[in-house]
């Protein structure tokens, strides 16, 4: 059962690149590398299950956790320009 | 079916797509975001290859800070390269060739991956499993390599670190934003 989830999951992941190396706007390339990056701590969840080293688990919550800091980084660039500003209404 | 190698090879083959697509955009944002998904895979790699530590500094350093300092080095910059005119390539495919396959010529004489009578278990690896909570006083061995018996190695280390973070941090423009404290200090 792990050995067709982790298929699954490269196969999605050879998607995602498709999408990030192909896609015409900022916002595809954007999603792609945030799915990417979720196919990445999927893919160690069920290297992990399927070789019994069960703290490479840790790695994938640190991948799941800079995976989305990244993001919401790379969106505030492309909302203001810069990473030092706050949301609407504030400074 | 061996999964391990599928997956190792899939992961590598997906690293030379991104690097070559690195080199073939113009697009400097793109650049930055496929430099984000080739230091995730990497990181994957590293983990296939047990190597928990580095695949955890690889994920921080390599697809968190980096792929950010990137972005804020974009805002101070054009966001597409300028196509140069490139002169004849063929002594710089050369100099690549040879030194890649000097590189491959290098690993066949590498111990085995996991071998256990490999030089590297030998040397000093038994003294530092055996006598360094004693020496040293800390439970976990590789710290205190890294703080006892490599500490200098690791001053040095920090030492450059700390210079490149004083280097990105004034190319980054902090001067803008004056404040009373001083600003945080990546790793």
């Amino acid at each position: 059962m792990f050995v067709a989830a982790t298929v699954a999951i490269l196969v999605t992941m050879v998607l995602a690149i498709v999408r990030t190396l192909l896609g015409p706007t900022v916002y595809d390339r954007i999603l792609a590398v945030n799915m990417f990056g979720t196919k990445t701590v999927l893919l160690i969840a069920a290297i992990a299950f399927m070789s019994g080293r069960t703290d490479l688990l840790d790695i994938a919550l640190v991948y799941a956790l800079i995976n989305f800091i990244g993001i919401v980084a790379v969106l505030k660039f492309f909302e203001y320009g810069e990473f030092s500003r706050g949301g609407r209404g504030r400074p | 079916m061996n999964l391990d190698l599928t997956i190792d090879v899939l992961l590598l083959a997906f690293m030379a797509v991104i690097a070559i697509a690195v080199v073939r955009m113009r697009d400097l944002f793109g650049i930055a975001m496929l430099f984000s998904v080739f230091s995730l895979l990497s990181a994957g790699v590293f983990t296939v290859m047990d190597a928990a530590d580095v695949a955890f500094t690889e994920a921080a350093v390599g697809a968190g800070v980096s792929t950010i300092l990137m972005l804020a080095t974009l805002t101070r910059t054009a966001r597409e390269e300028q196509p140069k005119r490139s002169r004849n390539p063929t002594l710089p495919l050369i100099v690549v060739f040879v030194t890649g396959a000097l590189l491959v010529f290098g690993t066949s004489d590498l111990p085995r991956m996991g071998d256990a009578s490999a030089p590297a278990h030998h040397h000093v690896a038994p003294r530092y499993i055996e006598d360094s909570e004693r020496e040293i006083g800390i439970p976990n061995i590789v710290t205190s390599v890294l703080a006892s018996y490599r500490g200098y190695d690791t001053l040095g280390e920090t030492t450059v670190i700390f210079t490149a973070g004083v280097a990105v941090m004034a190319l980054l423009g902090i001067r803008r934003r004056r404040r009373r404290e001083e600003p945080g200090e990546e790793d």
